[in-house]
Parts: structure tokens; C-alpha cells; sequence
């Protein structure tokens, strides 16, 4: 196998061979499965419960899609209007991060009231926890601009619209796409958390509800499928961006 | 005298804002320069002088505090847009071939950017045709950072000037380049200037590279920001890079390195 394969493979022989320790550890060590369960035991209860499991795992896809669109467009013209204005950086800049530095999860209780239990507060905490880091990656890309290209614009009549459209924008493409990796995993943690308290359905839901039942096979299922969901997720934008934006991805020699 | 100058400077004082400016502290004073069509100017001094501030001047990126600026008899109110721009760093657009690059001024300036899309195949040609003059042509098509940093300078030349501006303005173009690259791109300069004539304003700090191509060089002092001397270029043109090893030539250099030389030993004084 050569260094290339390996490294490709190298992922899921990292998995399988953490699947096998804790096997063996579970195994060797006689871990009760009510405490923390063996692989082979999580894999019996997800096969088990799979149509329960696949219910709430749509419900907890499409939640947080929804969050994580909404997040897109507020995130992308929030980071637009900062990153075209020295003035709406200056303002919005230190509010959002002061916001941003809160606990999403303590709003969940708030959106409650105002939204009722369900879909609503999910949706909006997957929203709330996801689009700081799209904002930030386009007023990013907007605002360092080189001056000198700037000049070279200006001197030519270009507007401040002209710069923004032919060049800050193509620039954050970038910055975007790299913040939409981050926003989506961010956008998961959202909707589970929110649902853990706040709704009869989906996998946070589905956590609780094993977690009190003792089923501790059945949440560690759960937990692995959220995982697995905001993996696919991640290496789908990954791909978004390799191909949208491959020249900012330029210089390794073995393309 | 005034009257045939292509760009003319009367008398101009610039203050970066309103409290240096109430401080009698200016980024250039005094200025007096007059510029015929056609000419090529060098303005050589050290680091800080306000060389680059005399440039945003001329396009019009900046407004003098005092004082008057014409160019080919208007006074300059705003952003100049007979001028094309080049810096030190090329700036080409990475999502951008060479070519589209090169386009860009095109799609912004008027009257070009209303009928960009008629004409498109006309100004592609012209560009096309922009490049191959320069040596670039084959690499149309490359994306920026695929080129070496003399193939990008080149493309950043050919966007100053793809909407044939009547002012050039180089702001240490070469001043990243290796030395072999650099002599090679003075005689693209020099052969594109031969062949258009527009009027060019190059701000370097090699003497060489100012007395090889201009037509007369002004040295700039440091604070204040003043031209101190004028030298007319008097070598016969066209002009080969063999000029550069006449004792003419070093001569002239040797004269323009002393003035800055002893500007940088009276400023050391007056710094201490």
C-alpha cells in the first residue's frame, strides 16, 4: 500500500480500530452495559430500533437544515452590510461577538415560551449557533481588501457597488465556504441541544428518552448518528468548496 | 510654459487631514512640476517622501490642500480616469485568467463597461493582442498565480493599459523582481512607451531604472516632501540596455546618487 492509499484509508482504519479497542476494553474489563455499552451492543440496538432511530434523525436532519438556511442568508447579508462599511463594522462588530459569546443553549428555555415546544425553538437555536461564523467569514473576505487594487478601481470610476461585485465578493467565496463546514456541525449541536428540552421528537429527544430508560445503547446509537449526519454534512460543503473555489486552493504540487 | 504641459502642478500643498493640516504638517509641499505630452517622468527619493502621494495627486484619488493640479488642461476634480495604475505588487485577481484580468478596467470604465458585452470579441482581441506585445501571449488563458512574478508585473502593466489611458502611473513596479527580470520588463516599458506615447509617470528607487527610461528624473526630499532636483535625460533613444554601461550613463546616475546622498546625511542631522 502506498503512502497515498494509506493516507486516504487512513480515516477508517483510525475508526475501525477504535471500534475494536473499545470492544475489547468493554469485553476484557466486563463494563455493564448500563454504564457504557460495547459497540456490538450499540449496533444490536440500532438495528433493533432502526425505524425509530431513522424517524428522529429525518426530524433532526430537516430541523436543522432549516436552521442552517436561515442562518445562510441572515449570516451572508449581516457579513455583507459589516464588510462593505467601516461604520456597520465598527457598530455591529463587538455587539455580535458579545452575543456570540453567549450560551445558545440558555436561550432554549426563552424560545420556549415564545414558540412553544417543537419545531420552533430548534430551528431557531441551529440558526442562532450557526450564522456567527458565515458572518464573520464574509464581512472577513469583504473587508481586507488591498489598497492598491482599490486604486487601481477607484482611479477608474468603479464604485463602492463595482469593488464588492468584481472583487470582495469572488475574495470571501473562500471565507464563505469554509465557514459553511464549521456553521453546519455548529447548526447540529443546535438542534440537539435545543431538542433535549424542548421537543417530542428528534435525536436529542431520543437521547433523553433513552438516557432515562436505561437504555444506554440506544442514546449511544443516537449519538453516532448525529455524528455521522453533521460528518456527511461537513464533507459535502468540503466538496462544495474544492470545486467552487480551486483557486485559493492552488500550490500542493501533487494535484 | 503651462499652456503645452500635459500635467501640470502649480504651487500644490497636500495635508493628509484637517488637524495636520492646521498643524502646517504636509505629506508633500510646494510642488511645482510641469509635465509636456507624451513625456516620461521618474521621481526617485527615499522612502517616505511622498512619492506615492504625489501619484494619488495626479489621479485625482486625492485633493491637494492648496494649490492647483491640471491635467491636459482640466483641472482634476476626481478620480482621473485617462490614467492606468501598476504597483510593486501585481494584485491580479486569482479568480481570474490572465485575460479576464486584463478585462477587468474594461468592465468598469465607461465608455467600455456599456457596451462590454457587443463588443466583447473586439476588446478580448485587443487584449489578446496587449499581451502577446508584452510576451505573454500563450498564457492568456493561465490563472495569475500559475505565472512567475515577472509574467504577473506584465499582466498588471497590461491592465493599466488595456482602456489606453493617456497616464501611465508606476509606483515601484520592478521593485520585486529579480535584477535579469527587471532589465527585461524596463525594455517592455520602454518599447510599449516608444510605440503608444502616453505620458508616464514611474515612482522607483532604482536610479538606474529611472535614468535608463525617463525622459527626466526629479528627486524627491523627505519631510517635507519636495522635488529638490530636476535632471533632464539627455541620452539619445531608443535606448539599449548597452546604455547602461556607458560612463555617460553611470554618470548621470553617480550625479542623482549624490544629491539623494547628501539629502540622507543633512536628514540624519536635523533627525538627531
Amino acid at each position: 500500500m502506498n503512502k497515498k492509499t494509506l493516507e486516504r484509508w487512513s480515516p477508517w482504519i483510525l475508526l475501525v480500530v477504535t471500534i475494536l479497542v473499545w470492544e475489547a476494553l468493554c469485553r476484557g474489563l466486563n463494563v455493564s452495559e448500563f454504564v457504557f455499552p460495547s459497540p456490538s451492543r450499540i449496533w444490536q440496538q440500532f438495528v433493533e430500533f432502526r425505524d425509530v432511530i431513522a424517524g428522529h434523525a429525518w426530524r433532526t436532519l430537516w430541523v436543522t437544515m432549516a436552521g442552517f438556511g436561515i442562518a445562510i442568508v441572515v449570516g451572508v447579508l449581516l457579513g455583507f452590510v459589516i464588510g462593505s462599511s467601516r461604520i456597520a463594522y465598527a457598530a455591529v462588530y463587538p455587539l455580535m461577538t458579545a452575543f456570540n459569546a453567549l450560551p445558545k443553549a440558555a436561550f432554549v428555555p426563552i424560545l420556549v415560551v415564545w414558540f412553544g415546544i417543537g419545531i420552533g425553538p430548534a430551528i431557531l437555536t441551529a440558526f442562532l449557533i450557526s450564522f456567527f461564523p458565515i458572518m464573520v467569514n464574509i464581512a472577513t473576505g469583504l473587508a481586507t481588501l488591498e489598497p492598491e487594487l482599490e486604486d487601481v478601481l477607484r482611479v477608474l470610476g468603479a464604485k463602492r457597488w463595482d469593488v464588492l461585485v468584481k472583487v470582495g465578493l469572488p475574495r470571501s467565496m473562500p471565507y464563505f465556504y469554509g465557514s459553511l463546514k464549521v456553521a453546519i456541525t455548529l447548526a447540529f449541536v443546535g438542534t440537539t441541544v435545543s431538542e433535549m428540552t424542548a421537543a417530542n421528537e428528534g435525536i436529542g429527544y431520543l437521547l433523553i428518552s433513552a438516557g432515562s430508560a436505561m437504555q444506554m445503547g440506544l442514546a449511544f446509537a443516537g449519538l453516532v448518528v448525529v455524528g455521522a449526519m453533521a460528518m456527511v454534512m461537513y464533507e459535502l460543503f468540503s466538496y462544495v468548496e474544492k470545486h467552487t473555489t480551486a483557486w485559493a486552493h492552488r500550490g500542493s504540487q501533487n494535484e | 510654459m503651462s499652456k503645452d504641459a500635459f500635467v501640470d502642478f502649480q504651487n500644490v500643498w497636500l495635508a493628509y487631514n484637517e488637524a495636520l493640516l492646521a498643524q502646517n504638517h504636509f505629506a508633500v509641499e510646494d510642488i511645482n512640476l510641469q509635465v509636456r505630452q507624451g513625456e516620461f517622468i521618474a521621481i526617485v527619493g527615499p522612502s517616505g517622501c511622498g512619492k506615492s502621494t504625489f501619484m494619488k495627486l495626479t489621479t485625482g484619488l486625492k485633493m491637494p490642500s492648496k494649490g492647483r493640479i491640471l491635467v491636459d488642461g482640466q483641472p482634476v476634480t476626481g478620480p482621473l480616469k485617462i490614467s492606468g495604475m501598476a504597483f510593486q505588487a501585481p494584485s491580479l485577481l486569482p479568480w481570474r485568467s490572465t485575460l479576464d484580468n486584463v478585462l477587468l478596467p474594461l468592465e468598469i470604465v465607461e465608455p467600455y463597461r456599456s457596451n462590454f458585452k457587443q463588443k466583447k470579441d473586439e476588446y478580448v482581441a485587443r487584449a489578446r493582442k496587449l499581451l502577446q506585445t508584452v510576451g505573454l501571449g500563450g498564457y492568456e488563458d493561465k490563472y495569475p498565480w500559475q505565472l512567475s512574478g515577472g509574467m504577473q508585473q506584465r499582466a498588471s502593466i497590461c491592465r493599466a493599459l488595456i482602456h489606453e489611458p493617456k497616464m501611465l502611473l508606476l509606483d515601484e513596479p520592478f521593485g520585486a523582481l529579480d535584477a535579469f527580470t527587471r532589465e527585461e520588463l524596463w525594455c517592455t516599458l520602454r518599447d510599449l512607451w516608444t510605440e503608444q506615447r502616453f505620458n508616464v509617470i514611474l515612482v522607483t528607487h532604482d536610479l538606474r531604472e529611472s535614468v535608463f527610461l525617463a525622459d527626466t528624473v526629479y528627486v524627491m526630499s523627505k519631510g517635507p516632501g519636495r522635488f529638490v532636483v530636476q535632471r533632464e535625460i539627455d541620452l539619445p533613444r531608443p535606448r539599449d540596455l548597452e546604455i547602461t554601461y556607458t560612463p555617460e550613463f553611470t554618470n548621470i546616475v553617480h550625479e542623482l546618487r549624490g544629491h539623494i546622498g547628501a539629502m540622507r546625511k543633512s536628514g540624519a542631522v536635523i533627525n538627531q
